[in-house]
């Protein structure tokens, strides 16, 4: 799989190592009420579809940086990479 | 007698027309008592266990392609129990039981060698594991033995000891392991439960769930919908996207797992031998070719083939521990989708939908648990209560930090 780095273009997907559902960028806020509920969500739950999926790489033998990647589960085709810093900013997740 | 030396004689004069199939392909019924969703080793053993243990005739068995075409024709065929912990161990360990008379039991030849599985170790720390692992198996009553160097050899003189970096210290026998055709446990399992009159809907794919005031009435299909007392779904790879039909989430991401087999060489290894210091274990069928796997791809997949990097990181630990392979050709490969769990360890447990049960998250250890698998799930869909050695495989087990983490890494999927 060549992974289309958003600033080194396409990559290896070797040269990265896998995390998971991107949702993990959303951690819960550990001062609401139902703490427990939501980081039990968070930790273990997964929508785990067969389709897109976005997740996050991590470009370990490059740049080191996060990356979301929306790729197709059943073909292994990547549809888009984008920095995952930029997609937690959006999310208003860092400033 | 159906099968017989007499009969293949007959048959083959007279042009092979007798045969006859070895299971019906009945309609469905509008209702069943009990609905088995997942035609593979699991949901077949669980329909054979409901028929033959429990007294459950009004079942049927819903397969969306064809009985046995899942993960329990894609795996290594290895069966074993040599777990460390509490929870895992007495489970697998009646599953092993269930193994050695399970031919006897089902009167199908499931091929099952008791050759031993042998863990080789690298290290001191790793042989104190070793040790540990053994002593807890054997406090379970199940055999083990530690192997130094020397055991070692004597078993596999062809094994590389003198490797610098990763020198063989011994190593974690279990005699009792060993491996099964995996194609004959599905054919074995459905044939019992045919003839006990275990209703198996081949091209029967479950679209969705009747579910009304939260109890589950019965299912959708691509054939119609069928009603049901009690839904069980046994679905390993697909679990994600069966479950999600009734509107749950599964602490599982499903990940691709690829299997080789090299052609067919003269008898070389005694038994299952896993390489310590990377990720490879081997056998040798019945054939001859040496049938092996290592890691998970490592990222969520639903597509049945894998990536030529694991491929390679396989071969080099096979090329890493024998070195004399490297002239055998592969002869196939080929890709299975495991249901990894949060913490490693499979669950047997019902749903917030009442009459909805489901079985799932093996990770790549599904094939070994078929039996004990089949009978604890039959055991909960039929009396609605946990078999004693499942009690441990519960969702909410991930709520109440009761995981059952065998290789001790967290909650991360693809590591386990």
């Amino acid at each position: 799989m060549i992974i289309p780095h958003p600033l080194l273009g396409p990559r290896d997907s070797q040269e990265f190592t896998y995390l998971g559902d991107a949702s993990l960028i959303e951690r819960p806020d550990w001062q609401a009420d139902n703490a427990v509920d939501q980081f039990h969500d968070y930790l273990y739950l997964r929508d785990n579809p067969a389709g897109a999926h976005r997740e996050l790489w991590f470009h370990e033998q490059g740049d080191r940086s996060w990356l979301v990647v929306t790729r197709d589960t059943v073909t292994h085709e990547i549809i888009s990479a984008e920095l995952a810093r930029d997609v937690a900013k959006a999310k208003g997740r860092s400033k | 007698m159906r099968y017989s030396g007499f009969r293949v004689l007959k048959e083959a004069l007279t042009g092979h027309k007798g045969w006859k199939p070895a299971w019906r392909d009945p309609a469905p019924k509008p209702h069943y008592d009990i609905v088995v969703i997942g035609g593979g080793g699991h949901g077949l053993a669980t329909a054979y266990y409901l028929a033959k243990v429990f007294g459950k005739a009004n079942v049927a068995v819903l397969e969306k392609g064809w009985i046995g075409g899942g993960n329990v024709g894609r795996n290594t065929t290895i069966v074993r129990s040599n777990y460390l912990l509490d929870g895992n161990e007495p489970f697998y360990e009646f599953s092993m039981k269930l193994w050695e008379g399970l031919e006897q039991d089902f009167n199908f030849n499931a091929m099952i060698s008791q050759r031993g599985v042998l863990n080789l170790c690298h290290t001191d720390a790793q042989r104190d594991a070793f040790r540990r692992r053994g002593n807890a198996m054997r406090l379970n009553g199940v055999d083990a033995e530690l192997l130094d160097t020397e055991g070692v050899r004597r078993m596999a003189p062809f094994l590389n000891f003198e490797s610098a970096r990763f020198p063989i210290k011994g190593g974690l026998l279990q005699p009792r392991g060993g491996t099964v055709r995996h194609d004959a446990v599905a054919w074995g399992y459905a044939r019992g439960a045919d003839e006990r009159g275990v209703d198996i809907l081949q091209n029967c794919e479950v679209t969705g769930f009747r579910i009304e005031n939260g109890v589950c009435k019965g299912v959708e299909t691509t054939r119609g919908f069928i009603g049901a007392g009690t839904v069980g779904v046994a679905v390993a790879g697909s679990s994600g996207r069966v479950m999600a039909k009734a509107g749950m989430r599964l602490p599982i991401e499903s990940h691709v797992l690829q299997a080789f087999v090299s052609e067919g060489l003269k008898p070389l290894l005694p038994g299952v031998i896993t390489y310590g210091a990377g990720h490879f274990y081997v056998s040798q069928s019945d054939k001859g070719g040496l049938v092996f796997g290592g890691d998970i791809d490592g990222y969520n997949s639903y597509a049945q083939r894998g990536n030529l990097p694991v491929v390679e990181d396989v071969c080099e630990g096979g090329m890493s521990l024998m070195p004399m392979i490297g002239r055998a050709k592969l002869l196939r490969m080929w890709g299975g989708i495991m249901d990894m769990s949060m913490d490693g360890s499979p669950i047997i447990d019902r749903t917030d939908v009442e009459g909805l049960y489901f079985n799932g998250g093996w990770c790549y250890g599904g094939f070994k648990a078929t039996p004990a698998s089949g009978w604890a799930f039959a055991h909960l869909l039929a009396t609605g209560t946990s078999h004693e050695t499942a009690t441990a495989y519960r969702f909410d087990r991930f709520r109440k930090g009761l995981m059952i983490d065998e290789k001790g890494v967290g909650a991360q999927p693809n590591l386990h």
